[in-house]
């Protein structure tokens, strides 16, 4: 009881102090808990972190519930979770009732037309940094193309373009022979 | 009672179905908006900000803040959880049934599909929320914001040197901020 507890703590920790995507978190996961609390050598948490990444859902839940589990089981992986959302779930309830009464403020209302602007370019530069990760062969581009245009034109489910991309990918390295 | 089991139902589906971390759950954020009318997309834009620029991974922020919006603070509890609910049971399934679930050939070939495909997707919804940030409908004309597409261009531009690349996405959007109350955009 008392380790899912420090389990708990530590992914608090780990969440409050991460600010932005699962990627900034990496150099925290690996001080927490490959160095200061040696649960995981650094190879296993690369590889947790690769699972992460490659199932459904936030990496950051992905891990969490990874390390956790691997340490005590089920209810490891639950405890270790539940102290990731944690802090997400107190300081956004806390943020957005305080957004709500301030809303009409004439300053928020010219600080948010900047930050539109800005999103929008973060935005677009995510999709940027994806690009180049994802788009290593010429299939990539003409799946990344098929995805794009049924998502952009037409109200067809977000659902059913990942499942066929699942589908594609299986065949076309099927087809090539070699998955690599 | 029934629009909370609607929440849920949709961030399970969310969390499902999302693969490749916080981003890309966008286009389905998008999709949930267009679908519900829970919140506009200006308020998506808000809420990515926010979620950016405030302590926890973007993910669950994003998933709290959207059920807020909808449900008051126990939608925010029950997005979460809808979200993180199929993560948990995912995960443990495949420590405890596959060793090397990473290194799986079909799991590899799958991904090397859905990968290019969530790209794709993301694009089509980062256009989709500059549409509706950057240009505003009157009376059935879209007019644009020049202050905030200013700003984008500029700041898309800035990201591109290597030195401000590496700039945390908060200070970005605090600059941002900034610059909108000194200009009042």
């Amino acid at each position: 009881m008392r380790f899912l507890f420090e389990l708990y703590g530590t992914f608090f920790k780990i969440g409050i102090l991460t600010f932005g995507g699962g990627l900034t978190m990496l150099p925290m996961l690996k001080y927490e808990i490959a160095e200061k609390k040696k649960w995981t050598t650094e190879d296993e948490l690369l590889d947790c972190y690769a699972i992460g990444q490659c199932t459904p859902g936030i990496i950051a839940v992905n891990t969490a519930t990874y390390v956790g589990y691997k340490k005590a089981g089920v209810s490891g992986g639950i405890w270790a979770t539940l102290g990731m959302i944690s802090p997400s779930l107190v300081i956004i309830t806390i943020v957005a009732a305080f957004m709500k009464q301030f809303m009409d403020n004439v300053w928020l209302q010219h600080a948010l037309m900047g930050i539109r602007g800005v999103v929008c370019a973060l935005m677009l530069n995510t999709v940027l940094i994806l690009a180049k990760k994802s788009l290593v062969r010429p299939s990539c581009y003409i799946i990344c193309i098929a995805a794009f245009i049924p998502a952009m034109f037409t109200k067809f489910p977000t659902v059913c373009i990942i499942l066929l991309a699942a589908v594609s990918g299986i065949l076309i390295q099927k087809a090539g022979g070699k998955a690599e | 009672m029934i629009k909370y089991f609607q929440v849920f139902y949709e961030f399970f589906k969310i969390g499902l179905f999302a693969i490749g971390g916080g981003p890309a759950t966008i286009p389905f954020l998008m999709e949930l908006s267009e679908k519900t009318g829970w919140y506009t997309m200006e308020e998506l834009t808000n809420m990515i900000a926010i979620s950016e620029s405030t302590p926890g991974p973007v993910g669950l922020n994003m998933a709290t803040y959207v059920g807020f919006k909808t449900l008051g603070p126990f939608g925010g509890l029950i997005s979460t959880i809808g979200l993180t609910v199929p993560s948990v049971a995912v995960i443990i399934l495949v420590a405890k049934f596959l060793n090397d679930f990473d290194e799986n050939p079909y799991v590899k070939s799958a991904f090397f599909g859905i990968r290019p495909a969530v790209t794709g997707l993301i694009l089509s919804a980062v256009i989709g929320m500059c549409k509706a940030s950057l240009f505003v409908t009157n009376a059935g004309r879209m007019e644009p914001l020049t202050g905030s597409i200013v700003i984008c261009v500029v700041s898309f531009c800035l990201l591109r040197i290597k030195k401000l690349k590496k700039l945390h996405p908060a200070v970005w959007i605090f600059g941002a901020a900034v610059l909108g109350i000194v200009f009042k955009l």
